[in-house]
């Protein structure tokens, strides 16, 4: 049997990171979208650099929808929601779900970047025993809400999340991302309706509308259009957006103004900020080469 | 490690079932595959290609996958339901009870990528409920072929059944044990090696193991007898009991969970018909982050796991 390299040891808290990251995400909170727009561009291209590393390090992952969802993470939880990495468990924490489990790296890398964890445990992404498993693990990693990797698990859960907080008076929010092909699991559709009728106001469901999903485009495999209508007609308020433009996101994640649930539906591209991975179906899960990564990451430090 | 998971040549049986798919298909019309976003990793694409019409991709919706399928056999049709194992057998339970097996449809449920197979993607993605799952579904047939062969037999046996049934066809590389004519029918075991000391009855991803472990077992002076069980449901009973009498000691290896699987069943008749020793190997929990082949040897699903428990259900460990 071959000696296999192990990584069992539990994640802990980057203290200094995670110090400037309760000071800057507070700042970015509360600026205007415009203002805060160019700083989580910046850190966003810092997550996708990671993101391909991570995946370099693991010869495994999914990374088309990993930098689709890149910017929805980042302004999610360094332009919107209260985190903090010291008390992760805080009961009145806001709550991010990532419902498209398979995009873990970069729920994975976004965490570090927050001083959940520390960086460099990134390159224990799937390693034997690593808490960084292939699909994120509440249990061993800080900062996630609950355990996604099937489909159409993440919204019931943050629908829940959600309920709990008007049954308990307390004004933490909820924001669930979801892959737009996830949109074909039918609990999705019973969690939206679940969220109207009970007028979850504090609940946002982010579809990333990268248009592909593991084999082929939505469309041609089961079309979701019109895909607004089908939100709006089930009682929700639907914001339809640039998913990559920072300032739209983060005006989108902004409170609901009618009583009821948001749905964001962001456009974005599969495989973003990568020209040769860009809305190409087969970089679902395909692994790029050590110099297509270079190529990568050149084109990122653009 | 082991000598034939090791040194034989080994193959992912799904290039054989979309092969063999196909062949069924050009000869019976009634053939369709429904798949849920699950083309290329059922190694479905040829099949869509040659039946652009008979390949359903109901998208990301394991629910409707399986109630689409038992209607599509209301209609006349035999469909092979092609899905990763966790989400067919694990989303679609309650389709699989009342739509399939409960009303009694032809519907063939192909559970892909089963047991640990996808390794690194983690419990969410391993499928080591699924026989126990499936077993606990009255009137459903459960079959786990252990090579390329078997996964042929499996799918030819499935379509002329006309019986609801689940067929777990790895992907995990697996050698060719099956000998050239080997009888395939429904509670039929194949015995693969003789020995006297202890029988090892094993499917699917374990019995090229379980051989490997019967030639570790030779050099220390013990003979094991190795069954491949192929068929959960119905369960030889004949060769449990004869394995019982004859051998006195029973190893059962399945890469699923303990409760509820293989050993289960077996246990199950060695209990009734006649108790010796009994020691179940499989996957006692959610197994940590690893590959396919790191948590089969994590958990003992190796030859030298299924020496230790044969020396001990011998008294000799
Ligand atoms: C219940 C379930 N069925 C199937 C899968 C396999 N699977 C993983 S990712 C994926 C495609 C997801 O597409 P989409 O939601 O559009 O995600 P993205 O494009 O953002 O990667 C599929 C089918 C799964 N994880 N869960
Ligand atoms: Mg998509």
């Amino acid at each position: 049997m071959t000696a296999v390299k192990t990584a069992s040891r539990p994640l802990e808290l980057d203290a200094p990171v995670a110090a400037a990251y309760v000071e800057r995400s507070a700042l970015l909170r509360a600026a205007s979208p415009a203002e805060a727009a160019p700083e989580l561009a910046s850190i966003a291209t810092r997550i996708r650099r990671d993101v391909l590393t991570t995946i370099q390090a693991a010869r495994m992952g999914h990374v088309g929808g990993d930098l689709s969802v890149t910017d929805l993470l980042v302004t999610a939880m360094w332009g919107t929601l209260r985190l903090d990495p010291h008390d992760p468990a805080n009961p009145l924490r806001d709550r991010f779900v990532l419902s498209k489990g398979h995009c873990a790296a970069a729920l994975y890398s976004t965490l570090a970047s927050c001083g959940f964890f520390p960086q460099e445990r990134l390159t224990e992404y799937m390693a034997p025993l690593s808490p960084l498993n292939g699909h994120p693990n509440r249990v061993k990693v800080p900062g996630v809400e609950t355990n996604t990797g099937p489909l159409g698990h993440g919204f019931p859960v943050a629908t829940g999340c959600a309920l709990g907080a008007k049954l308990r008076g307390e004004t933490w929010r909820t924001i669930v991302v979801l892959g737009d092909g996830e949109m074909q699991e039918g609990s999705n559709w019973e969690a939206a309706m679940t969220a109207a009728h009970y007028g979850l106001a504090n609940l946002t469901a982010v579809v990333d509308r990268n248009r592909l999903q593991q084999g082929a485009r939505t469309e041609d495999t089961k079309s979701l259009e019109p895909l607004d209508q089908k939100w709006a007609s089930f009682g929700w308020e639907v914001r339809v957006i640039d998913g990559h433009d920072h300032q739209a996101i983060k005006q989108a994640y902004a409170p609901s103004s009618t009583g009821r649930p948001v749905a964001v539906i962001a456009n974005t591209v599969k495989g973003k900020g990568v020209s040769f991975m860009e809305d190409r179906v087969e970089w679902h899960h395909k692994v790029p080469t050590d110099e297509q990564v270079q190529l990568a990451l050149e084109e990122l430090s653009r | 490690m082991t000598a034939l998971a090791e040194q034989a040549p080994t193959f992912d049986c799904r290039v054989d079932f979309g092969e063999e798919l196909a062949a069924l298909a050009r000869a019976d019309e009634r053939i369709v595959a429904v798949c849920n976003d699950s083309v290329g990793s059922s190694n479905l694409v040829k099949f869509r290609e040659e039946f652009p019409d008979r390949l359903i991709n109901v998208g990301i919706a394991e629910q409707d996958l399986v109630g689409v399928s038992a209607g599509l056999a209301n209609a006349g049709f035999i469909p092979f339901v092609s899905a990763a194992a966790p989400f067919l057998t694990g989303r679609a339970l309650e389709q699989i009870k009342a739509d399939v097996a409960y009303s009694d449809r032809h519907v063939v449920l192909c559970g892909q990528s089963p047991g640990m197979a996808y390794g690194e993607l983690g419990p969410t993605h391993h499928s080591i409920e699924d026989l126990s799952w499936m077993r606990a579904v009255p009137g459903l047939r459960i079959v786990v072929p252990a090579d390329p062969s078997q996964t042929r037999d499996a799918v030819r046996w499935a379509a002329a059944s006309g019986l609801p049934s689940y067929i777990r066809i790895p992907r995990f590389k697996v050698p060719a044990v099956t000998p050239a004519g080997a009888p395939f029918e429904a509670g039929r075991a194949t015995r693969l090696a003789e020995g006297d000391d202890v029988t090892v009855i094993a499917i699917g991803t374990m019995v090229s193991r379980a051989l490997d472990a019967a030639a570790l077992l030779r050099a220390q002076g013990l003979t094991a007898r190795v069954v491949n069980m192929t068929f959960v449901e119905p369960l030889d009973v004949a060769e449990v009991v004869a394995a019982a009498e004859q051998t006195g000691a029973i190893i059962t290896a399945e890469e699923g969970l303990l409760s509820g699987g293989l050993g289960a069943a077996v246990a199950k008749v060695v209990a009734e018909r006649h108790p010796v020793p009994v020691r179940m190997l499989g996957v006692p929990t959610f197994a940590p982050t690893g590959s396919t082949s790191f948590l089969l040897d994590h958990f003992g699903l190796n030859a030298e796991g299924i020496v230790k428990a044969a020396r001990e259900a011998l008294g000799r460990a």
